[in-house]
């Protein structure tokens, strides 16, 4: 199935170039796949993975192992960000 | 007592500066800044008074810690009376103007009267005098910095002023120094160009003492310094991306107010984002972003230092504003943006430059635009009276109606007034997105539950700055909680509220409180000033600052039915995102956030509540 995976602020620097000014990419994965299975896929550390979104929803560190992803999903992912 | 104990006293109609001992009882009660300047302000000015008169009273303040090692110890305040919400004002500002008055030694400066002609006042430590500014009145914030530092021979001279909107007496004009940071919200501006008071140039050279225990205080900097540096938001997010790095979060969650509050997405906010200031522009292959900035003593450096595009519409013409300037910070560019549905970057920067260069509130001005774009396109208002067609998403528009506010020219005079009068003006007074007068920033209050309580209960209008519930809703800190839930916000909104009133009463900058809590700051503030200020002192005293606050605007003719949201937010539903059909549920929230107030049903504090906290 296809879901869009978005990096943002420092964790854009993980996306491929021609990503990188809509910081989205549009992502084939299985159809069993986890929030978690991604992340751990994109090799992206534990430290810079702080605020995790699944169609805007937060999606808490401790299901996100589990949280299935399903087929047009957005998948949204920040470094610890703050602003105002 | 680590400050000066000394105001001065600026008689502007009399023409007089007099020295004065600051009331050492009220420093115990309020520490310094914020706190203290209300108490001045609340106890010898009617509250009724009429903002703009001679009668209302303007201060500009300092706390314990502006000046000092402290990091973001550079903070200072206005305070005053505010034109647009007849409440209570305090604006706060950064960059380092703060420092250089806290250096001349003084704790604040009371402007009181109309001067008949207009001045300025020229601080040199101890030295202060009033001196005409008929040569600076009509000209910008920038062009006025500029000629009085020429004037004094003086490159070191610190410059807080008004532009032509503080002139024109725009409601929601602001106080600009070094150029870019301003006392922005709440019409202080307006207050001080009514008072015939131009600018504020100080030069101080007798640093800081009086700090009662040097070597706790290091140490206490010491350690506050590392933990800044060793968080992830203040020593890297902010820095890097600023706080524009929100656009895309609050867009994502579904609480971006856009197009007047009528959407809460915006289909082009990736193009204003903070990601989008550092990608290189097409046209020129440039960054839009050329540096980050920081004020006096801060170690975050949050600040955005940008270049704009020299063919867009806007400057092409105007090579006055090519040049590296201030912005875009996250609620100027949904203010110009989110709000009227313009994803243009290049002109949102422009309008950031005209806010900047001509000293007006952006938060204001971009979201009265909305109501304006709003108003257009129902058919109230006409090209005509315009003069132009204003449809959601026109970038020219956008940049004509900032350029006619910040002269005072046609339309622009109306649009100063602000959302709220331009409404009523118009018989819609439903579709002004304001709390008490005052535009909301960029929060939903339907997305985000505990904003919409922040908002309805804020001593100073719609502002994020009273209560950042934002924290907790979005990003995490200290704690995640559901955005959606209105269980718990009544209590966490207060502990903001009280904490925000302690931070702005210090001379720090609220930023630290990504990383910091009290317990990293009270140590600082216990070793820099005499006397207890215990945890449990300095939560009372925010508390205190708080209903301070309430009180004055009580007895201005503010009541409970005043702590509300407008009907759009109450009454209709967020349309997209995650947080569709959600509506603000004040009703869930303001009973309970009352009795925790130790208010009655009515919103007053009660006699046991003022007894405690001696008020």
């Amino acid at each position: 199935m296809q879901i869009t995976l978005k990096l943002f602020a420092s964790l854009s620097d993980y996306l491929p170039d021609t990503a990188r000014r809509t910081n989205s990419l549009l992502l084939e994965v299985a159809d069993d796949c986890t929030v978690g299975a991604v992340i751990e896929e994109w090799a992206l550390p534990p430290r810079m993975v702080h605020l995790v979104l699944v169609n805007g929803e937060f999606i808490p560190p401790e299901q996100r192992a589990d949280r299935r992803l399903r087929e047009g999903d957005a998948l949204a992912i920040w470094p610890p960000i703050a602003g105002g | 007592m680590a400050l000066a104990r000394k105001l001065l006293r600026v008689n502007l109609t009399k023409g007089t500066c007099v020295e004065e001992p600051v009331n050492q009882e009220w420093v115990k009660q309020y520490l310094g800044q914020r706190g203290l300047a209300t108490k001045y302000l609340t106890s010898e000015i009617d509250p009724k008074v009429d903002a703009l008169s001679p009668e209302n009273k303007l201060i500009f303040t300092v706390g314990p810690l502006t000046g000092t090692m402290a990091a973001t110890g550079g903070r200072y305040s206005v305070v005053t009376k505010g034109p647009l919400t007849n409440a209570i004002a305090c604006g706060n500002s950064g960059g380092y103007f703060g420092n250089e008055l806290r250096s001349a030694g003084w704790d604040m400066v009371i402007f009181e009267g109309k001067s008949a002609k207009p001045v300025y006042l020229l601080i040199e430590n101890e030295k202060a005098q009033l001196l005409p500014a008929d040569e600076f009145w009509g000209k910008s914030v920038w062009e006025t910095e500029g000629g009085l530092k020429k004037k004094h021979q003086d490159p070191q001279i610190r410059v807080s002023c008004i532009g032509r909107a503080g002139e024109n007496q725009v409601l929601f004009a602001g106080i600009v120094n070094d150029l870019h940071r301003a006392a922005g919200r709440s019409g202080v501006g307006a207050v001080m160009g009514s008072k015939n008071l131009k600018a504020l140039a100080v030069r101080g050279t007798n640093g800081v003492s009086n700090i009662a225990d040097p070597k706790a205080f290091m140490a206490a900097v010491k350690a506050g310094k590392k933990v800044l540096a060793d968080n992830p938001v203040t020593g890297q997010g902010l820095p890097k991306f600023g706080t524009q790095v929100l656009m895309n979060v609050i867009n994502e969650m579904g609480a971006s107010p856009t197009r007047n509050h009528q959407d809460v997405q915006f289909e082009g906010a990736r193009k204003i984002s903070g990601e989008a200031m550092h990608e290189k522009r097409e046209s020129d292959g440039k960054t839009h972003l050329v540096t980050n900035q920081a004020c006096f003593g801060c170690t975050i450096a949050c600040g955005r230092i940008s270049r704009i595009d020299e063919n867009h519409f806007s400057v092409s013409t105007k090579p006055e504003y090519w040049g590296a300037s201030g912005g875009l910070e996250y609620e100027a560019a949904w203010a110009f943006g989110n709000a009227n549905g313009v994803d243009d970057l290049e002109a949102l920067q422009y309008c950031n430059l005209l806010c900047n260069e001509e000293g007006f509130d952006p938060i204001s001005f971009g979201a009265t635009v909305g109501a304006v774009m709003e108003l257009y396109e129902l058919g109230v208002i006409t090209k005509e009276e315009i003069g132009f067609e204003a449809p959601f998403g026109s970038a020219e528009a956008l940049c004509k109606l900032a350029e006619m506010t910040a002269r005072g020219e046609g339309f622009g005079k109306l649009l100063g007034q602000g959302s709220k009068r331009l409404c009523e003006k118009y018989g819609r007074p439903e579709l002004s997105m304001t709390v008490k007068g005052q535009e909301f920033p960029a929060y939903d209050g339907r997305a985000l539950q505990g904003m919409g309580l922040a908002y309805a209960t804020s001593n100073r209008g719609a502002c994020h700055l009273r209560g950042y519930m934002v924290s907790p809703e979005v990003l995490g800190i200290p704690i995640k909680m559901d955005p959606q839930a209105t269980e718990g916000k009544p209590a966490m909104l207060k502990a903001f509220q009280d904490a925000t009133a302690v931070v702005d009463s210090s001379g720090l900058c609220v930023f630290t409180t990504f990383a910091w809590n009290l317990n990293d700051i009270q140590p600082q503030i216990q070793a820099a000033c005499e006397g207890d200020w215990s945890m449990e002192t300095l939560l009372q005293m925010g508390e205190r600052i708080w209903n301070m606050e309430r009180d004055f605007n009580l007895a201005a003719g503010i009541t409970c039915k005043d702590d509300t949201l407008p009907p759009r937010l109450l009454n209709e539903p967020c349309k997209t995102g995650p947080q569709a059909g959600m509506v603000a549920q004040l009703g869930k929230m303001l009973p309970e956030y009352y009795e925790l107030r130790g208010w009655s049903v009515d919103g007053v504090p009660t006699a046991e509540t003022r007894t405690r906290l001696g008020l």
